[in-house]
């Protein structure tokens, strides 16, 4: 089999994978050096796929073969598809000519289970290794690890990567007892805690003077979406002990795709995109925005309406926050107004020193004014009472009807 | 009414402006002209140097340094008019008032101008031209940008790529690191050495594998990946056909008849962690 062949079943086999950061390594570049790349700025995005998803990593298993059985995967030892392997060195290459093209930040790798974890895990280092100390590769390196392998694989894995990940897939040990029935949530967890105590460790040695120090910065997992029957809550609070305990930098959720190898235990049917969008916007509330998991998701609603974003459907179900003065409100206050994003609540806060903010301000922020009209009073604008109180003031932002179809007009 | 001519770059509008600034000449006056020979500009005896210092905030400096590598020929005069109201309109904290009509503007074209040096470093493609004596390789790129970032835009490729050779033509100016020197040199109007890569075809091999028929959105891809990039880009003319055949490989997927589950392999590894205890130690 050619490169070419290879790299189309090993790409392919990785796709299903959401995870793309390539930003937070230790800043570093080849001037110094004998080999080429840089890292440590904001990632960079060389290329986007159609299904609008962003190509910042050459994204790749080093093998598809597999002893594991689960069944959202098209990897698993019970599907038909065809089976390869890249050599250590076909990897290195292909890395280097895609980076020096400019093509990639760097490589993502991850790999099916041969023989052992620790087996499947020793092959994975090999590669990082060979490109950071053979070929002084200065760009971004992504290792998917094994909870199972040896902590000291891990630790070796860290050293050569600046993010490392295991992938949760399912939130609770009984999806994934009958859809992954090798994986184990404790064990997993247990190795996440392992390698935020590896992560803290390094990141003070690195600021107590080590600046040479080679290490990783984070660590990243994915969950899919729509595969069992977990509830946004489910994921959601998932999602807060990921983010709270083993302080992940990301957790990815990934829409259960069909994949051209179904299987009988798990049938296949359209991604659920729409709530993969919803679960990443409460996701984005909750780090950056300060809401709590409860308030994003009420005890009595599990899951996040689809129609809107999760920030307007809290403000709907908490009106009497509002409306804010755009004057005297906090900043706490006003990155809750639905349609203020971070940004222009700093420059809003920045502005209102000077001058009395007005609408048109507003407009000049590009910010929506159908959006926070309801929600703001401004120097010339004050909300009608009735409009705050009315049932139906949902319905002003309800999209246009549309069907729903992956491959509407709009898609066209 | 003068006319007077900004120059091509920040340092040179920067000269004139202060010297305007200093003469206290209005905005109103001034008429901006690339062209403008410089016999129009007024003998220097002709004007009276203003004794007040005239402060600008830093920020001030940071957006016109920005704005400046705009492409609307209309940058300078907007450039002049928010100078001119910070430092003689009494409206010191101008810089502060995002939402201002003016400031506003300035904005956006520093946006734009900031997103252009990000897609430059993205969509930038290297093709290998070969390798010196030493083994030290030669890369050359093709891009168009909008706007005139070539020289902001390079710093990030010389730290990449340090060790390679290379050089970026655009019609825009041209920057070549070659042996360890950085040049730059005037724009040309289209590719000078259009000879392919074999890489490009490997590629596109991943940029086919890596997509999922089953998640199409265009509109999301054409937002980051806006189509004027794409005739630069080697993997872009397969768009179309992607998803073109994507609605056919998802149906296939959908009415596949479901594959049954394989019994477990005798696998001692397999057999280890089945042994395992449900809960880990110290979990």
């Amino acid at each position: 089999m050619d490169l070419a062949e290879k790299l189309a079943i090993l790409a392919d086999a990785a796709k299903y994978d959401a995870s793309c950061a390539s930003s937070g390594a230790n800043k570093r570049d080849s001037r110094d050096g004998k080999g080429v790349g840089s890292a440590g700025g904001s990632g960079i995005c060389h290329s986007y796929a159609p299904d609008g998803r962003c190509i910042s990593l050459l994204k790749i298993l080093l093998t598809n073969r597999c002893i594991y059985d689960c069944h959202y995967c098209i990897n698993r030892r019970s599907s038909n598809v065809r089976r390869t392997a890249f050599t250590a060195e076909e990897a290195v290459t292909l890395t280097l000519d895609f980076y020096k093209r400019n093509y990639i930040e760097g490589l993502f790798l991850s790999s099916g289970i041969v023989r052992s974890a620790d087996h499947t895990m020793e092959q994975v280092v090999q590669v990082a290794r060979t490109l950071r100390e053979q070929h002084d590769f200065r760009g971004y390196i992504h290792l998917k690890t094994i909870p199972e392998a040896s902590p000291e694989l891990i630790e070796q894995a860290a050293r050569y990567a600046d993010r490392i990940s295991i992938n949760l897939e399912l939130p609770t040990q009984v999806s994934l007892d009958r859809l992954a029935p090798e994986k184990n949530l404790a064990r997993t967890q247990q190795a996440m805690g392992r390698i935020k105590l590896k992560l803290d460790e390094a990141h003070d040695r690195r600021k107590n003077g080590d600046r040479k120090l080679r290490h990783a910065t984070g660590q990243s997992t994915q969950v899919i979406v729509g595969a069992d029957d977990s509830t946004d809550a489910d994921f959601l609070a998932r999602s807060d002990v990921l983010y709270g305990t083993y302080k992940m930098r990301r957790v990815y959720y990934s829409a259960f795709s069909p994949i051209p190898e179904p299987s009988v235990v798990l049938p296949v049917k359209a991604a659920p995109l729409v709530r993969e969008h919803r679960l990443y916007q409460a996701d984005w509330l909750m780090r950056n925005y300060g809401f709590s998991t409860s308030e994003i998701l009420p005890a009595e609603t599990p899951n996040l309406d689809l129609r809107i974003d999760p920030k307007l459907a809290w403000a709907l179900r908490n009106r009497q926050e509002f409306p804010l003065d755009v004057q005297t409100a906090t900043r706490g206050q006003l990155v809750r107004v639905p349609g203020l994003g971070l940004r222009n609540v700093d420059r809003l806060i920045a502005i209102r020193r000077h001058t009395r903010v007005r609408l048109e301000d507003l407009a000049r922020l590009r910010v929506s004014l159908p959006k926070v009209r309801p929600f703001l009073i401004t120097a010339d604008h004050h909300p009608a009472r009735y409009l705050l109180d009315s049932d139906r003031l949902i319905d002003r932002f309800l999209p246009k009807p549309v069907q729903l179809d992956l491959f509407d007009d709009e898609n066209r | 009414m003068r006319t007077v001519d900004p120059g091509e770059n920040f340092e040179s509008w920067r000269a004139v402006a202060k010297r305007l600034l200093q003469e206290a000449v209005s905005p109103a006056e001034v008429i901006w002209e690339g062209d403008a020979l410089p016999c129009l500009f007024e003998e220097p005896t002709a004007y009276k140097v203003n004794a007040d210092k005239l402060v600008v905030p830093a920020a001030f400096m940071d957006l016109a340094k920005c704005v400046a590598c705009h492409g609307d020929p209309e940058r300078w005069a907007l450039l002049y008019r928010i100078l001119w109201r910070i430092a003689r309109g009494g409206e010191r904290s101008l810089i502060e008032i995002s939402s201002d009509y003016e400031m506003a503007r300035a904005r956006r074209m520093e946006k734009s101008v900031r997103r252009e040096i990000h897609k430059m470093h993205a969509f930038v493609r290297f093709r290998k031209t070969g390798e010196d004596d030493t083994g030290r390789e030669r890369f050359v790129a093709w891009f168009e940008p909008d706007h005139f970032i070539i020289e902001a835009g390079t710093p990030f490729f010389v730290k990449r790529f340090a060790n390679m050779d290379w050089s970026i033509f655009t019609p825009k100016g041209c920057a070549h690191w070659i042996g360890g020197i950085l040049k730059f040199s005037p724009g040309c109007s289209s590719d000078p050495c259009d000879d392919p890569d074999a890489m490009e075809e490997i590629w596109r091999v991943y940029y086919r594998s890596i997509f999922n028929p089953a998640r199409l959105k265009l509109k999301m891809m054409q937002t980051e990946m806006p189509k004027r990039y794409w005739k630069n880009l080697p993997e872009a003319d397969l768009i179309e056909s992607l998803v073109a055949e994507s609605r056919g490989r998802v149906d296939g997927m959908l009415t596949k008849t479901p594959r049954e589950v394989r019994p477990v392999l005798k696998n001692a590894y397999l057999e280890k962690l089945r042994n395992l205890p449900e809960e880990p130690e110290g979990g």
